[in-house]
């Protein structure tokens, strides 16, 4: 019988089988940020076990709160900065260089098809874009990862996702993912991997497949994973031409990684997006969506631009489309955080950052930031955040805030006219 | 082996999320032990006070479906853990949530809808016994009632090491 990606890398990978029902992995990349890491470093050095598996194999990045805000923060991204020195984490980024953690990594190489990857971040899903299984953990599961280089899991189940039709004007991968958690619930892949398929995806950029497996968790899905094919080759193509002799090679053998047409799967939904419209959140749940048309009128206070689901340069080009010879609308405040120095440093030299000044945006350095209300751009009690992140939950942004998740093309658009407000209207 | 179990409180509602959980600006504290005034800080349910002295004596939370969804914080385990609930009873978790309960050496227990019920029906401070090794839930009152679950092995081998530092340090 045929297996599945993710049934693929789990047999490359596993280390032992404690259960029918369980499996331990050999991770390949283990991931770090500043909120759930200190904690797992401070517990390990406390029973004597301050080493970790693989220095190679350890990624770090300060990011969640950069600069440090206060005190506790700054004695966070201590704890990461002494840890990655004294173990020679040779890939740990500081200020300067750092960014969101899913933007920020995939623009580094760091993450290949048929990789097994955690991290104690549940967006960690957002590298399933690679044709990788990436998984978020808790700091345990983080702490036994740094420590063996192993982590468990179920033994997977596969939901399958086929996106097919046109993309209209207006709608972008945002749309989508919000259509399918919409269309599947929150839980509606709960221990399940989303394995996003059909002729959209084959279209998709990098960049938007990565935007797609950001939100799988939505979903309650373990990882979103896309086939690895010549849009994944190109990405990589700086990270991997010294083990290919041509693109054209690396293609071919990222098909090992392709899941066998017979593959069984436990489920299967569809999606056809030809005539989809651009989508929103209404409440606290990241399925409570509605077409954009219902929502339309809805005044916000705030912006916000940025974030592991949408803070890439593609995003921020489809925001500058709509923004093109306009201003925010009186009252209205614009965030925009480029989700690395790379993709800001590209928005400078495009003279998209200029173009976001002018329409009275403030640039932020690369950070989450307002996405989870633990830095800049918190919510007033009562306020009202059109944001192009990846939750809703009520108090996320802030305490008795309101977070309408929507496109960067639709946050845009709300922007220049104070509402919420169809982009294809300016298009 | 520690003993599961104690008084009860329902949160008779589904999808409660981590930010409900431990919102997210505590998790700049490096100690468990801080976390403990802000259990359920923010939890949007009706006739529900994160002050009340019920919420101050439970052991154990009975929930409805896909608990813990949303981040994968370990906070989110480790506040209940340090108001000494070592329990959470629900028709279903959020795959993170649930496993991060048994990484910490704690108890996620899968109980159907109607059973939830019945458990609910007993109310706010009713005491809980978990029986482990019967794989057992007993609703204590005039009317005693059990209900049995079911436990993946590897869950339970977890749980009875003490978490998944202490098994892993051993076997990997």
């Amino acid at each position: 019988m045929g297996r599945t990606i993710t049934q693929k890398i789990f047999a490359a990978h596993t280390r032992d089988n404690p259960t029918p029902d369980n499996v331990v992995l050999d991770i390949d990349v283990v991931m770090c940020h500043e909120i759930t890491t200190p904690i797992a470093i401070n517990d390990l050095a406390a029973r004597g076990m301050d080493k970790v598996f693989d220095p190679a194999k350890i990624k770090v990045v300060i990011d969640h709160v950069t600069p440090s805000k206060d005190s506790k923060t700054a004695t966070q991204a201590k704890i990461l900065r002494d840890w990655a020195r004294r173990q020679s984490i040779k890939d740990f980024f500081d200020i300067g260089q750092n960014g969101v953690c899913h933007a920020l990594f995939p623009e580094k190489g760091f993450v290949r098809p048929g990789n097994t990857v955690i991290m104690g971040d549940s967006h960690t899903c957002t590298h399933g874009a690679f044709g990788a299984f990436a998984a978020g953990v808790g700091t345990t599961d983080l702490e036994v990862g740094i420590l063996k280089g192993v982590c468990s899991f179920r033994m997977p189940k596969t939901l399958l996702v086929n996106v097919n039709g046109v993309m209209p004007t207006g709608v972008s991968a945002k749309d989508v993912i919000l259509k399918i958690v919409r269309s599947l619930t929150v839980n509606g892949a709960t221990d399940m991997v989303m394995e996003f398929r059909g002729e959209v995806i084959d279209t998709m950029s990098m960049e938007a497949r990565m935007t797609l497996c950001n939100m799988a968790i939505e979903a309650g899905g373990t990882c979103g994973v896309c086939m690895p094919d010549r849009v994944t080759a190109e990405y990589l193509w700086p990270f991997i031409k010294e083990n290919y002799a041509t693109i054209d090679e690396a293609v071919q053998d990222f098909r090992q990684w392709h899941s066998d047409v017979d593959a069984k799967y436990e489920g299967q939904f569809s999606l056809d997006v030809s005539s989809m419209v651009p989508q929103v959140t209404y409440g606290f749940k990241p399925d409570e969506v509605k077409d954009v048309s219902e929502m339309e009128g809805t005044p916000v206070d705030q912006v916000y631009i940025g974030s592991c689901t949408n803070g890439r340069i593609e995003d921020l080009r489809a925001a500058a489309v709509i923004l093109a010879g306009h201003k925010l609308a009186d009252g209205v405040r614009g965030i925009l955080s480029p989700a690395t120095p790379l993709v800001y440093s590209q928005a400078l030299a495009e003279g998209l950052i200029r173009q976001f000044m002018e329409a009275g945006f403030c640039v932020t350095n690369p950070t989450c930031g307002a996405c989870l209300g633990m830095s800049n751009g918190v919510l007033a009690a009562g306020e009202v955040c059109a944001s192009t992140t990846n939750r809703n939950f009520n108090g996320r942004m802030g305490k008795g805030g309101m977070v309408h998740l929507m496109s960067p093309m639709t946050a845009a658009a709300t922007a220049v006219t104070g509402k919420i407000t169809d982009p294809r209207k300016f298009l | 082996m520690k003993e599961f179990g104690g008084s009860i409180i329902c949160l008779n509602r589904s999808d409660i999320n981590t930010d409900e959980i431990i919102p997210a600006k505590y998790l700049t504290e490096n100690s468990k032990e801080a976390l403990k005034p802000y259990l359920l800080e923010d939890l949007k349910l009706d006739g529900f006070d994160p002050a009340s002295e019920t919420l101050e004596k439970a052991g154990v939370i009975v929930t409805r479906a896909n608990f813990g969804c949303g981040s994968s914080r370990e906070h989110a385990v480790w506040v209940f853990e340090v108001n000494e609930i070592n329990v959470v009873i629900a028709e279903s978790f959020a795959r993170i949530f649930r496993q991060n309960m048994f990484n910490c050496g704690m108890l996620a227990v899968e109980l159907k809808k109607a059973e939830i019920d019945q458990i609910m029906a007993a109310g706010d401070g009713a005491s809980i016994k978990v029986d482990l090794k019967g794989s057992r839930i007993v609703v204590a009152g005039d009317n005693e009632k059990s209900f049995t679950f079911s436990l993946n092995s590897f869950d339970r081998d977890l749980v009875e090491a003490g978490g998944w530092l202490a098994y892993a340090d051993k076997k990997y």
